[in-house]
């Protein structure tokens, strides 16, 4: 077999593990800003959900108590920042933050009063976590040529909350594009005045857009700290939402392009822990911090040269309030 | 309103002078960001001073920093309220420690993992290079592939001296022997990034390694998930955390802050504290290689004979160990 084409199934599988957890949050943080609300917040409530998965599961032993906890803290968050500023019309990047620093203590707080461990929660073992699932006939395909390698390195041996994922990609496409509700969603975020007349609440959309992404925020929460991770560890979503909330301008706010995105992104990173410390062709060993930052100067290239502008949702960050 | 001035300043001042008054001996301990229960660091410190406090029933001060811009104020809110002896766990505490001292000069300071050169301060300093050696000499011995790694946290020259103590252990036993190391990250961030820490691992097993060893704080209990997921062996860092994964630690290599904390409060306790630079090595058993029932069965009678030998070596002075830190 080929060597750099097996380098190549290595890192994409890298690259869907890392990704996994960043198109969840994207899309579900799509669903937040298509309805009008800016979803800064979407760092703090991956933090917190994973918080809760870990905990939950490490009580309970069970991956799936600790996955309905994720997604229940969650989507509470979610409506915490919409009991902020939709009903009461506060300012959306200073709920959001709020949310990013309250809960970047309150983690770390809470883990420290329950489990005495500097914040951390206890290793998770066994049934208390989603491991990587074997697909039939993986081992038996492996020395089919190019195909076998794909399924056996790639598709198989993730975790189910991968192939949820997966799933979820296709269907968030289809609810905000061939569904009433997607259409009335985006509506609100463009002209919720057009969309109160005709008698629908923009309240209540933009409250059902944010629990929606509240659920998607929690399972990439509990995709970090019981799926890909055995517990929890301060800070440990490490700029995820953050790099999630890019992805999605980047994308433009649509579900394709910010897929890529993230892809892009997980890519990146992948490569990174591949080339450090690896001798290139002609150029030698790289330095450390040059092989960090590419992640990032690849984003601005992306952005400042590819990409084209951005127009993002034109009710965006604007609390409706109805004509007095 | 006065009156509950006046109250609150003559408490104030009560309670400033009293300290003073009663000339007992007043250990604290300032914890760093990792908290006292990180299981690893920290807590070793935190371990030593409760053994103090048991063995003695002296009772110490504690704080625990939360943030960069504490750790300066709790050093001297220690030494103003009275304390005989501040320990700072921690080489970030180092600049906050020197402008103290200053202050204070009839405190005693003890500063761990780090260097302030004052008439009143111990700098305690681990010969962690020796330590990797004996680790690194267990890797390439455990290692079927001839492979194996090493996933450091912050980019930083304490990390560094980690690394080559490893790599001239494996290379002592194997001069062949292929090694992979990658960084974390270089922002303090790279401490607590498990995520990171396990993609690095997986990379590096993936290219053949399949021993490997983690000095990357909370990073490293990703990677030595990572190695327990994948069925390969991983080595811990500065608490003994054989027990986390038994079966595919291969070991710990050990820093006994604890001892550290202990043997300053107890020197300062019975007058024999000097300031200066102390340095802990193998000799003082101030690093180790763990070997305990849960990695008993990876360590054979052959790997054990020949890293007790080099260790002997070390510590005579016949096998001589690079410091990064040094150089």
């Amino acid at each position: 077999m080929n060597e750099s084409f097996l380098i190549l199934i290595v890192l994409a599988d890298s690259t869907v593990r890392v990704a996994a957890p960043l198109v969840l949050a994207a899309l579900g943080g799509m669903f937040a800003e298509r309805s009008g609300v800016i979803d800064i917040g979407l760092e703090g409530k991956m933090l917190a959900a994973a918080f809760a998965a870990a905990a939950i599961a490490a009580t309970s032993g069970s991956a799936l108590a600790g996955l309905g906890a994720a997604i229940a803290v969650s989507v509470l968050l979610s409506l915490l920042h919409g009991f902020a500023c939709i009903t009461h019309r506060g300012n959306q990047v200073v709920s959001g933050m709020a949310l990013n620093i309250v809960l970047a203590g309150l983690t770390v707080v809470v883990g420290n009063a329950w489990f005495g461990r500097g914040g951390q929660t206890p290793q998770l073992e066994g049934s208390a976590r989603f491991a990587p699932i074997d697909l039939p006939f993986a081992a038996q395909v492996q020395n089919v040529p190019v195909l076998g390698p794909i399924y056996a390195g790639i598709i198989s041996g993730q975790n189910i909350l991968v192939y949820v994922t997966a799933a979820v990609v296709p269907l968030t496409a289809w609810l905000l594009y061939r569904t009433r509700f997607g259409l009335r969603l985006r509506a609100v975020g463009e002209t919720p005045g057009a969309v109160d007349t005709a008698g629908i609440s923009v309240s209540l959309t933009r409250y059902r857009a944010l629990v929606l992404g509240g659920v998607m925020c929690g399972l990439s929460g509990a995709y970090l700290s019981i799926a890909h991770n055995a517990g929890f560890v301060r800070d440990m979503s490490a700029g995820k939402g953050y790099l999630a909330l890019a992805a999605l301008i980047f994308g433009k706010w649509r579900p394709v392009p910010t897929l890529l995105a993230c892809i892009l992104f997980a890519f990146a990173d992948a490569i990174q822990s591949r080339l450090q410390g690896k001798a290139l062709p002609i150029v030698g060993v790289i330095p450390v911090q040059f092989i960090q930052a590419l992640p990032y100067v690849l984003t601005v290239l992306l952005l400042a040269g590819f990409v084209g502008r951005a127009i993002a949702p034109k009710a965006i960050g604007v609390p409706y309030a109805k004509e007095r | 309103m006065k009156s509950i001035l006046t109250a609150l300043v003559s408490v104030a001042l009560l309670a400033g002078i009293q300290p003073l008054a009663a000339q007992e001996f007043a250990p604290a301990v300032v914890f760093d960001m990792g908290g006292k229960y990180d299981k690893s660091f920290n807590e070793a410190a935190f371990n030593g001073a409760e053994r103090f406090k048991k063995e003695t029933g002296v009772a110490y001060r504690e704080f625990e920093v939360t943030n960069e811009t504490q750790r300066e104020q709790a050093i001297r809110n220690m030494a103003r309220r009275g304390a005989t002896i501040v320990v700072g766990v921690g080489f970030s505490q180092a600049a906050g420690m020197e402008k103290v001292a200053a202050e204070f000069p009839n405190v005693k300071f003890t500063l761990i993992d780090g260097v302030v050169v004052k008439p009143n301060v111990q700098s305690i300093l681990f010969k962690e290079h020796e330590g990797s050696f004996l680790v690194g000499m267990a890797a390439a011995m455990a290692s079927k592939t001839g492979k194996i790694g090493f996933v450091g946290g912050m980019d930083i020259p304490l990390i560094r001296k980690f690394q080559l103590g490893y790599e001239e252990g494996a290379k002592y036993v194997d001069p062949k022997v292929e090694i992979f190391a990658n960084m974390t990250g270089s922002t303090p961030a790279a401490w607590n990034d498990p995520t990171r820490g396990s993609e690095l691992a997986r990379s590096q097993f993936d290219r053949g390694a399949d021993v490997v060893y983690a000095a990357a704080g909370a990073t490293g209990i990703g990677v030595l998930q990572a190695a327990k997921d994948k069925g390969k062996l991983a080595i811990g860092v500065d608490s003994n955390q054989n027990h986390l994964h038994p079966g595919t630690m291969l070991t710990s290599m050990v820093k006994r802050v604890d001892l550290a904390v202990y043997g300053a409060f107890m020197a300062a306790k019975a007058g024999t504290w000097k300031s200066g630079v102390a340095n802990l090595g193998l000799a003082e058993d101030g690093v180790a290689m763990a070997l305990d029932a849960d990695n008993r069965k990876l360590i054979t009678p052959a790997m054990e004979e020949r890293i007790g030998a080099a260790r002997r070596n070390i510590i005579a002075g016949t096998l001589k160990v690079t410091d990064y830190t040094a150089k």
